[in-house]
């Protein structure tokens, strides 16, 4: 296959329409300058060109649940979403939390080759918020960790937190919170509130995650750390982190798509594809994290792809696994949402999909600009297609995606890593081991 | 009605037929041979993940009086304890050809999940899920309600009637409580008043939305001169020393929200007093309210095995559910007539 490649008639940013020559990895030209000699051309007319997404919240299950994904089949995910890189959370088997398992999970998502694999370091040894995991050893690993969490559980500790705020400043590391208070969600199913009353599932207040995002708002401040907040999802979440910014606080937060379209109310069914933590919240709770996103407030979209077994879905509620799969589904809600609604432009879901989880994972190449010497990661979307998601036929290894049957607008037309295409007409493209990086 | 999963799918005609069928098999629970021949020939099978003798005797009871061959599967010494999932143990029970599963299981929304998932293509009925639904619980109280509230005590004939106008309260852990979930639901279709009365700490958030009203305050709930008044069970564990505890101590409940003789003295001459059993005598209800003339709780356990015969009945032998037509077809089943008499044995 040719190393070359020509985007013809592609709308960067959705932009004005022009050609964009793609060579050994780079962007080489653009406009009149690129040319199709020796390029696989590829027809872009009307399609939408992004720079390659980056994810800032993805399970990748890998090591210990490989019978709900691998490093190869969350990235294969990955790709087929418009991702160029993720960001693999620590909760894994064993934790992530030595420079021997990132390195072990970057070498895997090198050699699988469909994605950058950026893992992310555990705050505390084993996820136990007991002590400070050996976070500067993750950090000048091969792996080269910058974002730090123990995401699946809250660092609710106040000491902790503050200890792990001001440490990773020394190799310019952020701590990303999973904002939950333990004694308040015990046993926890759905968002407390009307719904959870009348199911008789135990409730998850709101305020278990905005005591600690205001918690850890100030302890942020107090130390002149940067802070980045998982998955918010309530409206009051909004406001503290909107009165955080003001205030100067170097704060930014992530919500997931799901939060951006589904409601409470889809538990009424029990059907455990909807339980996902932090729980789905109420319509005004929705209406407040668009809003967020719209406003800058809520500065990326994360997927919290979550993969899981069928046997850990096809059960009573109470029994399920937390989580839903999103990678796939990902650019697809957020045009539903925020695009076709004229909230966002498409130069805006550049920012919240790459460019700004890029910069607080501090990835170097990725999250660029669409222009003359950058590296050629890049996602060409077609806004005008619908499909309707059918789980089964997702490259991620579980099924557990709360759109399945649901009809989406937009396709991710083409995917390239570094100059080499992992999707090309909407199908994944194998390289074979070992191209990727 | 295809299964029984909670009081909230009722209409009210479904539920006054319920109810009108319960009291013509309590008719026949009268009579020397208490068995009929309806059911002959079905499995019901009653899968119970949570101990409760009461309710699994009540269904096995009610489905032995119809004539159904009864299978019990208990959670504890059965594969289940093994970490057989509900899946699996609902198709073993398909596969045995189970006619109906009565299930009860401490997961809110497991008999939906059954009942949903294609596991089982028998009826479903909810014999307690969580803190979600117990609606044949729900059921038996209307029946209660409804003999003494509107039939004088068994006195007057009530075929047809419904709950509208009275006033009841449900006294103790809403919270936690499947009970007054169920009943909370019911009672509002058949036309009845609810007022929740418990501590803040024992009142969900997002009741507010109910179709009750709410109160803290037991002794100004009842100078209100309730019909009726529910009475819940608290669970000791519910109380804690600790941080997190729903009330200081059983003492402070009891004082605040036990129905003891003091307060009975109250109530209207006609009000009754429920309980869903089993009684915590001493914390939510003392001796004297529990034995006094005004509490029909023995009774509410004699009328549960009728309403879960109706139910049984309906689910699965009553196809045409006009509640005219649906008497008729009763007698033809039953061998009874509806109004008592026996046509054949």
């Amino acid at each position: 296959m040719s190393t070359t490649y020509l985007l013809r008639g592609v709308a960067p940013l959705g932009g004005d329409r022009t050609d964009v020559r793609v060579e050994d990895g780079v962007v080489t030209a653009l406009g009149a300058d690129a040319t199709a000699d020796g390029a696989t051309v590829v027809d872009g007319d009307g399609l939408v060109l992004l720079p390659g997404l980056v994810d800032l919240h993805t399970h990748l299950r890998e090591p210990g649940r490989e019978d709900a994904e691998t490093v190869a089949s969350g990235t294969r995910a990955a790709a087929a979403g418009g991702f160029t890189a993720v960001h693999a959370m620590a909760n894994t088997s064993p934790v992530q939390d030595t420079a021997g398992v990132v390195e072990q999970v970057w070498r895997l998502g090198r050699d699988a080759g469909w994605a950058e694999v950026r893992p992310v370091g555990a705050v505390t040894v084993g996820l136990a918020g007991e002590r400070l995991a050996e976070l500067q050893a993750m950090a000048r690993s091969a792996a080269a960790v910058r974002v730090f969490s123990d995401d699946g559980k809250c660092v609710d500790d106040p000491v902790l937190m503050r200890r792990a705020l001001e440490y990773v400043k020394a190799f310019d590391g952020v701590i990303a919170q999973h904002a939950q208070e333990p004694r308040l969600t015990e046993g926890a199913q759905m968002h407390e509130g009307v719904v959870s009353a009348e199911l008789g599932l135990t409730g998850w207040p709101a305020v278990a995650e905005e005591a600690i995002i205001a918690r850890d708002v100030l302890l942020a401040e107090h130390v002149g750390s940067r802070l980045h907040v998982c998955h918010l999802s309530t409206a009051g979440s909004v406001e503290i982190v909107r009165w955080a910014k003001a205030r100067g606080i170097a704060v930014t937060a992530e919500v997931t798509p799901h939060h951006l379209v589904l409601t409470d109310e889809s538990a009424r069914g029990y059907d455990p594809r909807f339980k996902v933590n932090p729980p789905l919240r109420t319509a005004e709770d929705v209406e407040a994290v668009r809003a967020g996103l719209e406003d800058g407030t809520i500065d990326v979209v994360a997927t919290d792809h979550a993969p899981h077994t069928r046997e850990d879905k096809d059960c009573e509620w109470a029994a399920a696994a937390f989580g839903m799969t999103g990678l796939e589904t990902a650019l697809s809600v957020v045009q539903a949402t925020m695009v076709d609604t004229g909230r966002l432009t498409w130069a805006d879901v550049a920012r919240v999909l790459s460019h700004t989880p890029a910069a607080i994972g501090r990835v170097a190449g990725q999250g660029r600009p669409v222009a003359v010497g950058e590296p050629a990661n890049l996602t060409l979307v077609d806004p005008s297609a619908r499909r309707t998601v059918v789980p089964e036929r997702q490259a991620t290894a579980s099924v557990n995606s709360p759109f399945a049957g649901t009809e989406l607008p937009g396709a991710v037309v083409a995917t390239f890593l570094r100059g080499r295409p992992t999707v090309l007409d909407g199908v994944l493209v194998d390289a074979g081991a070992g191209v990727g990086a | 009605m295809r299964h029984l999963l909670s009081a909230g799918d009722l209409t009210r005609d479904e539920a006054v037929l319920v109810l009108d069928t319960a009291a013509q098999m309590a008719a026949t629970q009268a009579r020397e041979i208490k068995k009929l021949p309806t059911l002959r020939g079905r499995t019901v099978v009653n899968l119970f993940f949570e101990d409760s003798t009461r309710t699994r005797i009540s269904f096995e009871t009610a489905a032995k009086r119809l004539s159904a061959d009864v299978i019990n599967f208990s959670a504890k010494g059965s594969s289940v304890s093994k970490g057989e999932s509900l899946k699996d143990t609902a198709l073993t029970l398909q596969a045995m050809g189970a006619d109906a599963v009565v299930i009860r299981h401490h997961a809110s929304g497991a008999p939906h999940t059954l009942a949903h998932a294609g596991w089982t293509h028998g009826a479903v009925v909810n014999a307690g899920d969580g803190m979600h639904q117990h609606p044949t619980q729900a059921l038996l109280d209307a029946f209660t309600l409804r003999r003494h509230l509107v039939g004088d005590g068994g006195r007057a004939d009530v075929t047809g009637r419904d709950l509208a106008g009275a006033h009841v309260a449900i006294v103790g852990d809403v919270l936690h409580s499947r009970v007054a979930r169920s009943n909370v639901q019911l009672l509002h279709t058949l036309g009845a008043r609810v007022t929740l009365v418990a501590p803040p700490t024992l009142v969900p958030v997002g009741a507010g939305t109910w179709t009750a009203d709410v109160s803290y305050d037991l002794d100004e709930t009842l100078a209100t001169g309730p019909d009726a008044v529910m009475m819940l069970r608290v669970q000791r564990e519910r109380m804690s020393s600790a941080g997190g505890g729903y009330f200081p101590s059983p003492l402070e409940y009891t004082r605040a929200y036990g129905l003891d003789g003091r307060r009975l003295a109250v109530l209207p001459e006609h009000a009754v007093v429920l309980h869903p059993g089993p009684m915590n005598r001493g914390l939510e209800i003392s001796a004297d309210a529990a034995d006094s003339p005004r509490a029909v709780i023995v009774e509410q356990v004699a009328n549960g095995v009728a309403v879960r015969m109706a139910v049984l009945y309906l689910l699965l032998a009553g196809g045409d559910q006009r509640p005219g037509a649906d008497a008729e077809d009763m007698e033809a089943r039953t061998g009874v007539r509806t109004d008592g008499t026996r046509v054949h044995a």
